[in-house]
């Protein structure tokens, strides 16, 4: 697709640059406080065009398991740029986690 | 049934009346015509049962009719999470046996969740739960107050996650944790390579473990249906045959694992009274089972034809089960020996089941016989012949088909005539079916040769609870009908 993503806002950025990313969790556990600060560390030295994330407590919402298809948590779901992309666990392999957002490639 | 009896009391001066008897296991129906019956009244409540087999099999059936009759027999409702149909695809599949998912759902009776677990979507980094399937399935329970959930299939998980120390860990706290939310759960697993499950999923579920089974033999399909196990109750453990049909799965036999039918001591004319005279007890016993034996044209379907029109003379209804010929054909037959079956077909009174041997497996076959008998609840049946069903299978599964009829209608106090073909007067006292130490009356008939004339003969080798004549008596077929000769020195033992 060579069409450039018009963001609604008109602030998003060129999507090959910029991250949308939700964390969903239940509840604030040791995993899921992990989880996110292992994601701000991998954003802040990985995605330099900038980032947003939203974390998505299922415990306040569960709907949103169903509605998103989420099983495992914590789940991180790349949902821009697109295709979404799905990363389960505390993010501890940063390896894994730059693989499954396709900022590097698996070897 | 053991009784709380008020002034015995426990050494602690406890009433017995004051705890809850430990034997009784609590049993959530399935609703399931037979299997409630092999169970002992359905799947232990508020545990975990196990359904697997290999695929097609009928697992995602049970599971989803064990559901659906939750919600239409006993108003308890259900959640079905299914890994691998969609909703579109469950409700397609049962729409065929008259389930309509869609109503259900919309009257917030059942809850179903397709759960997609795609490993190459998937990337996974450090340590993670399942809890977003808890909280999906604790959503659903919730949405419509579910005692009854299906997880359908969890062996899909298996292929969706590279950490299975973490899912197996993960799968023991789910069996935990549906036990604390007290639903009663059925789950459904492949079935793997000398094991009841790809993955092992009998581990986890200690309580009722059924099987199932759907093979080809003489290119006839038979399902089977096999309580692997079930703890603390006490349950049939042979294989049965059972049939997914146009109203759902049935487990054969419907009925009785026992020999506890009470015999009964009143008598039917066979319609024929010269063969009444010969049986020494005015006719058959009621509810008794009735072999006729012979080479073709020797007499036995007339014989039937005069039973079923006595019968309907006394105002009661007969089933004939027609393997051999048409429903006309019997019709026009019997009318040239005198007996007018149409009259009795416009009341009502009579009613055909013809179905050629090999257009069912022998499981449909009992089925359909079965499921006739409760609709129509005939006093009289006529299987004509049951050497039809020979060809159908081995002669073991022939045998056991016709033991479980007899003994089915029999509990239900219908008297059964069968005909079996006999080739020649050779084997004419032995059946190839191998049922005849089951059956209460065993008539034979032959054909003789005598100074250039065909005659009929028929003798009597054995009558249960008559004094029965043992000589062999010319018959004869006219066209009002089958008479039974008495010479002058008569045999009658009396």
């Amino acid at each position: 697709m060579t069409a450039r993503r018009k963001a609604p806002s008109g602030k998003a950025p060129r999507a090959s640059e910029s991250y949308v990313l939700y964390l969903y969790v239940a509840g604030e556990t040791p995993r899921s406080a992990a989880a996110l600060a292992n994601l701000k560390d991998i954003c802040r030295l990985h995605m330099p065009a900038g980032h947003r994330i939203k974390v998505i407590d299922l415990l306040k919402n569960p709907k949103l398991a169903r509605d998103h298809q989420i099983l495992a948590l914590p789940t991180l779901v790349r949902e821009l740029p697109t295709p979404v992309r799905k990363i389960i666990g505390d993010l501890s392999n940063t390896e894994r986690v730059l693989v499954g957002l396709d900022i590097k490639t698996a070897r | 049934m053991p009784k709380e009896e008020p002034q015995k009391k426990s050494r602690r001066g406890q009433s017995f009346a004051a705890r809850p008897t430990p034997r009784a296991l609590a049993k959530a129906k399935t609703g399931i015509q037979g299997l409630d019956e092999i169970t002992g009244g359905g799947l232990p409540r508020n545990r975990t049962t196990l359904v697997c087999g290999s695929a097609g099999c009928g697992k995602t059936m049970l599971a989803m009719e064990f559901l659906v009759r939750g919600i239409v027999k006993f108003g308890e409702a259900g959640v079905f999470m299914s890994f691998e149909e969609s909703a579109d695809e469950l409700g397609q599949n049962v729409a065929s046996i008259g389930f309509d998912l869609p109503a259900l759902v919309r009257q917030k009776k059942l809850c179903i969740d397709h759960v997609r677990v795609v490993r190459s979507e998937m990337e996974e980094s450090g340590d993670f739960d399942l809890e977003g399937m808890f909280i999906r399935l604790g959503l659903a329970i919730d949405a419509v107050g579910a005692k009854r959930v299906v997880l359908d299939t969890l062996e899909a998980l298996f292929g969706g996650f590279a950490n299975l120390g973490i899912l197996r860990a993960e799968l023991r706290r789910l069996f935990d944790w549906l036990k604390e939310r007290g639903v009663t759960a059925v789950i459904t697993g492949e079935r793997g390579e000398g094991t009841l499950t790809r993955h092992g999923l009998e581990e986890y579920v200690s309580d009722c473990v059924i099987l199932l089974d759907h093979r080809v033999v003489n290119q006839l399909s038979a399902r089977r249906l096999r309580i692997v196990k079930y703890r603390g109750t006490l349950h049939g453990s042979d294989e049965y045959p059972f049939l997914i049909r146009e109203n759902g799965i049935s487990v054969i036999p419907i009925t009785s694992l026992t020999l506890d039918h009470t015999a009964s001591t009143k008598v039917v004319s066979s319609g024929v009274p010269s063969l009444d005279k010969v049986l020494g007890a005015r006719g058959f016993y009621r509810s008794s089972t009735i072999m006729l034996t012979g080479a073709a044209g020797t007499g036995k379907s007339s014989i039937a034809g005069h039973f079923i029109a006595e019968a309907g003379r006394r105002g009661e209804r007969s089933l004939y089960m027609a393997l051999e010929e048409s429903q006309s054909e019997i019709v026009r037959n019997t009318r040239s020996i005198g007996i007018n079956m149409t009259p009795l077909i416009r009341r009502d009174m009579l009613r055909f089941h013809v179905a050629r041997p090999t257009a069912y497996g022998l499981e449909m076959h009992l089925a359909s016989i079965h499921q006739a008998a409760l609709e129509y609840r005939p006093s009289v049946m006529v299987v004509d012949s049951v050497t039809s069903l020979m060809s159908m299978g081995a002669g073991p599964e022939v045998t056991s088909m016709i033991v479980r009829l007899i003994d089915f209608l029999k509990m239900s106090g219908i008297t059964l005539l069968m005909t079996a073909l006999v080739e020649s007067l050779k084997d004419g006292d032995t059946t190839s079916v191998n049922v005849s130490s089951l059956v209460d009356v065993w008539l034979t008939l032959s054909n003789h040769d005598i100074d250039g004339a065909r005659r009929r003969t028929l003798s009597v080798v054995k009558a249960r609870g008559m004094g029965h004549s043992n000589r062999t008596h010319e018959l004869t077929i006219s066209n009002t009908g089958v008479q039974i000769m008495h010479d002058t020195a008569s045999g009658m033992r009396s």
